[in-house]
């Protein structure tokens, strides 16, 4: 193919003399981006799963999950001798509106106990010894086992020993819906990338569009790439709308800049893009599709600390979550939002997408099933 | 002057199994109008999609307008227009959008309206595809082909499932781009439209031509131009041999009691057809002419029928 066709991209129409109409080098590509961004508009569910669903999933998450003014924990005294001096002694204390104080015979408190009712159980024993019944492996009972303790001793008189003072902070920053907001940016990247990409071109080729266009002289890399691009446009969309929700319903503060956040989506973007166009290189049909994308996808969901973080997980399968393309977007995502740090800092994770977009593509292409 | 398609021993073995094409040879003339006729699964669709570039075949030669797939791809793609069998394009697009994102993959493209107004969907250029009938789509796929300003325009049954009317629309197409001086290859199993439309056709069965004429050539090679079919009751013993005996009868074939002679000369078979059942004793329930058509050549060539599956 001559290289000698690089003609400029404007089209000639002319309604009466009519010269010949001439297609520019990039006529195809530029045709089929906007039919894929026609196309996708005038598909409801697509705006729909692309825009809305996230942002319900994140308003949900982040009202369910939203900083609750410090709970009062709620204790259970078991009725009997010394219980009224357990409860005279938490309500003198000056900690008294930490405590919701319940009295309950032993049998009722040690159920409610189980239940998670009640966060610690105050039995009191030979008249003057208090006893705690709590859970270690429950926070709010440690918690409470610690203040109720504290407010006893306070109120019965020890003394302190060290002069201290406190001061407030819960900035935004450190709040699950900050951690949140970023992990689902990356998971609707990947989410809309993979279907946006697998699922349309599934779809073309069972109806057979794939072939036909074949059939013309299209250049196939114009066509891949038409259908990446038009994730970019979407992304920066998606991007936008998360993001604006996060800072105006819950006031998150996004530090890192604007520009170096749409990079970040962009890459991760074009490399579930590759990720997608792989999956979907060679499936007939609808049904397979689904599944291999569900499959590709699945452990990224539980792995790359979408909702949560995959610290817990054990170390020996920490570099293996850390090679995964979603663990490197959302830890790249997350990093810029939330503390501001550099494109430059985060080379390690753009390779990560990188290498697993370019790989992929580069596979893709060699694969495709275009008939 | 070299031939506009042109194909040697073409073969192509799906699987290592199947042979869908078993050693094709065709040649079409540039301005001609050529037809594949032939029931479904004989090979059709396989042998005009290796003609179009479109699936390599396992052996054989295929030149188009003197150019070979593996040389000269890209150039051969900007002179054809394809419409393969059941293309669904997209639905969310307007009639004008999907025939100017074709039109954008060529160099030289015809006017969108043009082409619209000749395929008479001008009025529809702004509906969804999804919104046309099967007619209208089927001319949009035509049109989607039309618009690169083809040489040669390939057809995979146009006009199955379409009605009678969306059918001439159609055939009045292909007419005046074959007037244009553009050569077309279509394949149908509807014996009419290849009569109607083809200058020469083939008639492909099991992978292989069986026949390959004018129509009028092959349906000459019956042996008669008319076709007599009577139904005689009260003597079913009479052989067949007998009918074929009567002055003028070039063949004869029965199916479900009927009788059907091809025959040279109508007036000198039919006294002679009755005077022999009359002589026979039987009683005369049915008796019809029409012309030959190529419904008859399948039959007398293959002994089954072009629909039957």
């Amino acid at each position: 193919m001559s290289v000698a066709e690089q003609t400029p991209i404007v089209e000639v129409k002319d309604a009466q003399g009519r010269p010949p109409r001439r297609n520019g080098r990039w006529a195809g590509y530029l045709h089929l981006l906007m039919a894929r961004m026609l196309e996708m508009k005038r598909e409801p569910e697509v705006v729909f799963w692309v825009f809305v669903f996230p942002l319900l999933l994140a308003a949900g998450l982040g009202i369910a999950f939203r900083n609750k003014p410090g709970e009062a924990s709620s204790v259970v005294v078991v009725s009997g001798a010394g219980a009224q001096n357990a409860e005279s002694l938490l309500q003198r204390s000056s900690q008294h509106a930490q405590f919701k104080v319940n009295t309950e015979d032993a049998a009722a408190a040690r159920k409610g106990f189980r239940l998670g009712k009640y966060d610690v159980v105050i039995e009191p024993q030979d008249g003057e010894k208090l006893v705690y019944l709590y859970d270690p492996a429950r926070p709010e009972s440690v918690l409470a086992r610690a203040n109720v303790d504290d407010a006893i001793q306070a109120a019965a008189g020890r003394k302190d020993m060290v002069a201290t003072s406190e001061i407030i902070s819960s900035e935004p920053g450190s709040r699950y819906i900050d951690f949140l907001i970023p992990g689902l940016l990356g998971m609707n990247l990947m989410n809309s990338g993979m279907w946006g990409i697998g699922f349309a071109l599934v779809d073309m080729r069972q109806r057979k569009l794939l072939k036909r266009f074949v059939g013309t002289p299209m250049r196939r890399g114009d066509f891949l790439l038409a259908l990446l691009s038009s994730r970019l446009v979407l992304m920066i969309i998606e991007i936008a709308l998360l993001l604006a929700l996060g800072v105006v319903f819950f006031h998150m503060r996004v530090l890192g800049s604007i520009f170096t956040i749409t990079l970040l989506g962009a890459v991760g973007a074009m490399c579930f893009g590759g990720v997608g166009l792989l999956t979907a290189s060679r499936a007939q049909k609808i049904e397979s599709v689904s599944g291999l994308m569900n499959l590709v996808m699945m452990p990224m969901w539980i792995f790359s600390g979408v909702f949560f973080s995959y610290e817990r997980f054990p170390a020996v399968v920490q570099p293996l979550i850390k090679a995964l393309p979603l663990t490197a977007l959302n830890d790249a995502l997350r990093t810029s939002i939330l503390e501001g740090t550099p494109l430059m800092h985060q080379w390690s994770r753009l390779l990560v997408m990188g290498l697993w977009g370019g790989i992929s593509f580069a596979l893709a292409l060699r694969w495709f099933r275009w008939t | 002057m070299c031939a506009a398609i042109q194909c040697r021993d073409l073969r192509k073995t799906y699987d290592g199994k199947v042979e869908a094409v078993r050693g094709l040879n065709l040649e079409i003339e540039t301005g001609e109008c050529f037809g594949l006729l032939g029931p479904n699964g004989a090979g059709k669709t396989t042998t005009i999609e290796i003609l179009e570039g479109l699936l390599e075949p396992t052996s054989g030669a295929v030149s188009i307008l003197g150019y070979t797939w593996r040389e000269n791809e890209r150039q051969l793609r900007e002179w054809l227009g394809i419409s393969l069998q059941e293309t669904r394009l997209s639905e969310k697009l307007t009639v004008r959008e999907t025939v100017d994102l074709f039109a954008s993959f060529y160099r030289e493209p015809r006017s969108t309206d043009d082409v619209l107004e000749e395929l008479q969907l001008t009025e529809k250029a702004d509906s969804w595809v999804g919104k046309l009938s099967g007619g209208q789509r089927q001319r949009l796929a035509v049109a989607t082909a039309l618009v690169c300003n083809p040489k040669i325009l390939f057809l995979d049954e146009p006009t199955t499932g379409l009605d009678p009317q969306s059918r001439r629309q159609l055939w009045d197409i292909i007419r005046e781009f074959q007037r244009s001086g553009g050569t077309v290859l279509l394949t149908t199993h509807y014996m009419d439209e290849a009569e109607r439309l083809c200058d020469r056709l083939a008639i492909v069965d099991h992978g292989q031509i069986i026949a390959e004429g004018t129509p009028q050539d092959l349906i000459e090679r019956l042996g008669g131009h008319h076709v007599v079919e009577f139904v005689v009751s009260g003597n079913n013993g009479v052989a067949l041999a007998a009918w074929r005996a009567l002055p003028s009868v070039e063949s004869v074939r029965e199916e479900d009691g009927m009788v059907a002679l091809n025959v040279k000369e109508p007036h000198l078979a039919i006294p002679a057809l009755l005077g022999a059942v009359e002589k026979q004793g039987g009683q005369l329930e049915h008796l019809t002419t029409r012309q030959a058509s190529l419904e008859d050549v399948f039959v007398r060539l293959t002994g089954r029928h072009l629909r039957e599956e």
